[in-house]
Parts: structure tokens; C-alpha cells; sequence
């Protein structure tokens, strides 16, 4: 075992999603690891999380939740359970897409992956791997070219968001039957979340959701938890979920063979070109805002 | 008549068929299972089309076959006109069926590490871990002897065979379960050979062979 990395302040006060609603069996404990702490969790009879710091429960074990007095704050959204060690804000940010009544919402699975969660965020927002990673689906060679966009950091939301992204993608989602030129818009809300929209080949008038929620484990391990918001009237829940697994997959072994595995703060760490120029505000806001979990801080 | 292949798409048991049916050129349809997190191999529909709740299932012209070395096999024999990837001469034969069995112990090994890192999967992770290190040092001084040999292939035979897509897969993923096959250089070129198969294909977490060293 490796040695717990402090929890910085800000880490310490956020939520931080733990599993999907629907995977947590009810009156069985599941247990986990964030932040370097176990967790046991489970969901009462009316089907409500209760959170809180494990002893000596075993994963699988029944559980009568009225014994567990000392519990974490839990809150649930997208899906998803969300606990935390601090003082959580009253709400979740945002996502106002998954409540309009015509999407497919679902998760994707819960992966562990070998990285920090502020490279799984970065590599999120990166379109320049897509034709060679996610080659004839997210992208194909000759079109590599990461087109101009915008990036600002929204002083009010407090969250990064990266738009007019461009990209040529032969097959965007499930549901498109061609090559478009897919536009992208990028948010991260959070530290460890991050949430994209992309032009709907359903309809264009609307977009898909897709987010990524990310636990660290450790400050070098994390859960991915995927979430699909998608306008598609002909899919299956199973369909959809093997099209974005298809690509998390992809991503998973470039992901666990980056290193350092923490997240370099520094700007003169690595060297970024133009297309980088949402994590490089990425990497600002953390750094900005003090984050040092799973991250590589500037030396002050 | 049509092929039908009851698949996951990270599961490398499932890439092993698909893998021989892109080879052999032979058309299938694919039914997708959700393995995880929805657990569909072990809901009652799955159930009975294999009463073990385990991906592959192969359905061809209402024939139900699973086990991924059993289904090479019949693709093999059936679809392959040259009958080279599955031979029947009776020491070809038991030796394929030897590496089929250490593809299933691989498998035990190196897969369960990966789904023990990558879907939680209540798995010892140290002693699979272990486990998969001392098939893998098997096998690459198996390989590197063959070298030495002017043999290419996990059997004697002078072309590939159903032994090296059945030990492949597992053998390619095991860095997701924290398997560094950095001490095998043998095995990573047989690797590379074996993806450079004509109709070779890929999944999720296995990349083509390097386009500079491509015949």
C-alpha cells in the first residue's frame, strides 16, 4: 500500500461520487475507497444512500441501516452517490439536460483506472488523440487537425468551459450513419467531473451529454463513473452502453501509461501546443483554487 | 444461414471469436450483453443459452456453442477450407489443445487481475497477479527457444493456429491488471506477429502493430 496523500481543503469540502444508484443493492453493504479512505455505503428500504467510513463490514454483507448512527453526508444526482469528508455545498452543479423528460439516461459502469483523476478530466478534454485512439469512430487520419476554439473560465459558475470545438468524427455516436463535423462543448464543473455536449445526429437541434464523474481513490487511482444523456429513439440501453465503453476502453491503457501519474501544475512541466489550450486552463483553475490531491502543485 | 455471437466488447474471451472470424473472413451478427455493470450473463434469458452465465455464446444455424477454445475449434474446422488453424493430425492436435488450456489458465490469471482493478471483481490480486507472471515466463521461453528454433508460433506447425488467438487476448490485456509484460520480449514479439495476421483485428485496450515495421 502506498501512503495517503493529504486532502487538500478544497477536495475535503466537495462531493465526491462513490457508485451508481441502481448498482447499490439495498440493505447490502458495498464498499469502496476515496480519497485514500474506506467506505462502506448502501441504500435503506425506501431506497435512500447512507454513507459512512468503514470498520469491519465486508462487502456483500447484510446490513440493518438503523445501526449505522455516524454516517458522511450523501447526496444523490445524475444518478450517481455522492458523499463527502467536509462541508458539501447544498447542491450539485448543474446539469439541466438529464431532467428533460425525452433523453436516455445511463450509466456506463464504474472502471478503475490506473491514473490520477485530473489526468482522466484532461485527457477528457483532449481531441487531438481521437483519430489515433478512437480511430474510425471519434476520428480518422487524414482529419487531425484540432481546429481553433475558445476557452474561458466562467467566474460565476466557477467552472472551465472550452467551446466552438470542431472535429470530424466518421462515427460520432450510436445513432449517426455517416462522417459529420461534430461541435463540442466542454465543461468542468468540478474538480474531478467533467461534462460534453456534441452535436446530436438524431437532432440537430439538440446535443448528447456525456459525463465523466472520476473518484480518486487514491492520488493515483480512480473510478470512472460514465454517465450518457442521449437524444436516440432507436438504441438500446445495452447498445449504448457497449458504444461508450468502446471508447473508455480505448482511452484506458493510454491513460494508465502517462506519467508522472499526478497531474504536473506547474507550466513548465510538459509541453503544451495550441489544441492543449483548455487544459491549460484545466490546469490553472486547479492550481488557482489550491487543489493538490492527485496533482503535482507548483513549487511555491 | 448466419452466425450469431452473444458478445462483450471488453471481454477477450468474446475478441478471441471475433478475432478468428475476421481472419477466416467468415460474417456474423453481434447481440451485445451487457457483462457489466448490467450483469446480463447471469439474467434468466442468458441463462438458457448457457446455464454457466459465461460470454462467448456462439449460435450458428440454431447450433448453441459456448466456451471460447471449444468455439475456435468449431470455426476452425468448419470455416477454415485449408484446415491449418485447427489441425486433427493427432500430435498438432493435442499440442493446440495444450495451449488452449493454458489460455484458459491465463485467463484464471491475468484476466481476473483486470477485473479485479477494472470492475471490482472480489478476486486475491497478488496471487493471480503471481499466477500470470509464471505463465507468462513460460511462455516467452517457450517463444524465445522457438526463435532459436525458427519457430514463430506457440506450435511446431509453420503458420499460426487457434493456440495463438487463444492465448493472445489476455496476454495483450494484462497491463490493465497491473501485469507489465516488460521481462517477456519474446512474448512481445510473437505479439506483434500475431497482429500482423492478415484480417487481423483489434478491441478496446489493443492496439494495431506499429505501421514502420509492417510487412
Amino acid at each position: 500500500m502506498t501512503t495517503p496523500s493529504p486532502i487538500d481543503a478544497v477536495t475535503r469540502d466537495l462531493w465526491q461520487v462513490i457508485a451508481a444508484v441502481d448498482e447499490t443493492p439495498v440493505g447490502v453493504v458495498s464498499t469502496t475507497l476515496l480519497l485514500d479512505q474506506r467506505l462502506a455505503f448502501s441504500r435503506d428500504s425506501d431506497g435512500s444512500p447512507v454513507v459512512w467510513l468503514r470498520t469491519t463490514e465486508e462487502h456483500g454483507d447484510e446490513i440493518d441501516l438503523a445501526t449505522v448512527t455516524v454516517r458522511l453526508p450523501v447526496i444523490s444526482g445524475y444518478g450517481y452517490i455522492w458523499t463527502s469528508f467536509g462541508n458539501p455545498p447544498d447542491h450539485l452543479f448543474p446539469i439541466p439536460e438529464y431532467a428533460e423528460p425525452d433523453r436516455v439516461n445511463m450509466s456506463c459502469g464504474s472502471i478503475g483506472v490506473g491514473s490520477s483523476a485530473p489526468r482522466i478530466v484532461e485527457n477528457f478534454l483532449d481531441m487531438g488523440h481521437f483519430p489515433y485512439v478512437h480511430t474510425d469512430i471519434l476520428g480518422a487520419e487524414p482529419h487531425t487537425e484540432v481546429k481553433e476554439y475558445d476557452v474561458e473560465v466562467s467566474e460565476e459558475r466557477d467552472e472551465v468551459l472550452a467551446t466552438r470545438c470542431r472535429f470530424f468524427q466518421p462515427r460520432a455516436a450510436l445513432s449517426a450513419t455517416e462522417g459529420i463535423e461534430v461541435e463540442y462543448i466542454y465543461r468542468v464543473p468540478h474538480p474531478f467531473c467533467s461534462v460534453l455536449y456534441k452535436s446530436c445526429p438524431e437532432d440537430v437541434t439538440r446535443q448528447d451529454v456525456i459525463a465523466i464523474f472520476l473518484q480518486p481513490m487514491t492520488a493515483e487511482t480512480t473510478r470512472a463513473h460514465l454517465l450518457q444523456s442521449m437524444i436516440d429513439s432507436t438504441s438500446t440501453i445495452t447498445d449504448l452502453r457497449r458504444f461508450q465503453q468502446t471508447i473508455f476502453g480505448q482511452d484506458k491503457p493510454i491513460l494508465e501509461n502517462q506519467y508522472p501519474k499526478r497531474l504536473p501544475l506547474d507550466p513548465r512541466a510538459e509541453t503544451p501546443i495550441r489544441a492543449d489550450k483548455s487544459a491549460i486552463a484545466y490546469r490553472r483553475w486547479l492550481s488557482q483554487k489550491g487543489i493538490t490531491y492527485g496533482t503535482i502543485p507548483m513549487a511555491s | 444461414m448466419a452466425i450469431t455471437l452473444y458478445d462483450f466488447e471488453l471481454s477477450g474471451n468474446c475478441y478471441k471469436l471475433r478475432l478468428l472470424m475476421s481472419i477466416l473472413g467468415v460474417r456474423y451478427d453481434i447481440i451485445p450483453v451487457d457483462f457489466y455493470p448490467g450483469r446480463q450473463h447471469k439474467s434468466d434469458w442468458f441463462l438458457k443459452l448457457n446455464p454457466l452465465g459465461q460470454l462467448p455464446v456462439l449460435v450458428d444455424d440454431g447450433l448453441v456453442l459456448r466456451d471460447s477454445g471449444a468455439i475456435l475449434a468449431y470455426l476452425a474446422r468448419k470455416y477454415d477450407p485449408s484446415g491449418l488453424w485447427f489441425p486433427t493430425e493427432p500430435v498438432q492436435l493435442a499440442e493446440v489443445l495444450q495451449w488452449h488450456a493454458f489460455a484458459d489458465d491465463i485467463t484464471a490469471t491475468a484476466s481476473a487481475a483486470r477485473l479485479a482493478l477494472g470492475m471490482f471483481y472480489d478476486f486475491d490480486l497478488p496471487k493471480v497477479q503471481a499466477g500470470a507472471h509464471r505463465l507468462f515466463r513460460l511462455m516467452d521461453e517457450h517463444l524465445w527457444f522457438g526463435e532459436r528454433e525458427g519457430r514463430a508460433w506457440l506450435c511446431a506447425a509453420p503458420h499460426p493456429t487457434t493456440a495463438d488467438i487463444a492465448c493472445f487476448p489476455y496476454v495483450m490485456l494484462s497491463e490493465e491488471g497491473n501485469i507489465s509484460r516488460m521481462d517477456y520480449p519474446a512474448i512481445r514479439r510473437w505479439s506483434d506477429r500475431v497482429r500482423r495476421i492478415p484480417g487481423f483485428t483489434v478491441m478496446s485496450g489493443i492496439f494495431p502493430a506499429g505501421r514502420a515495421a509492417a510487412e
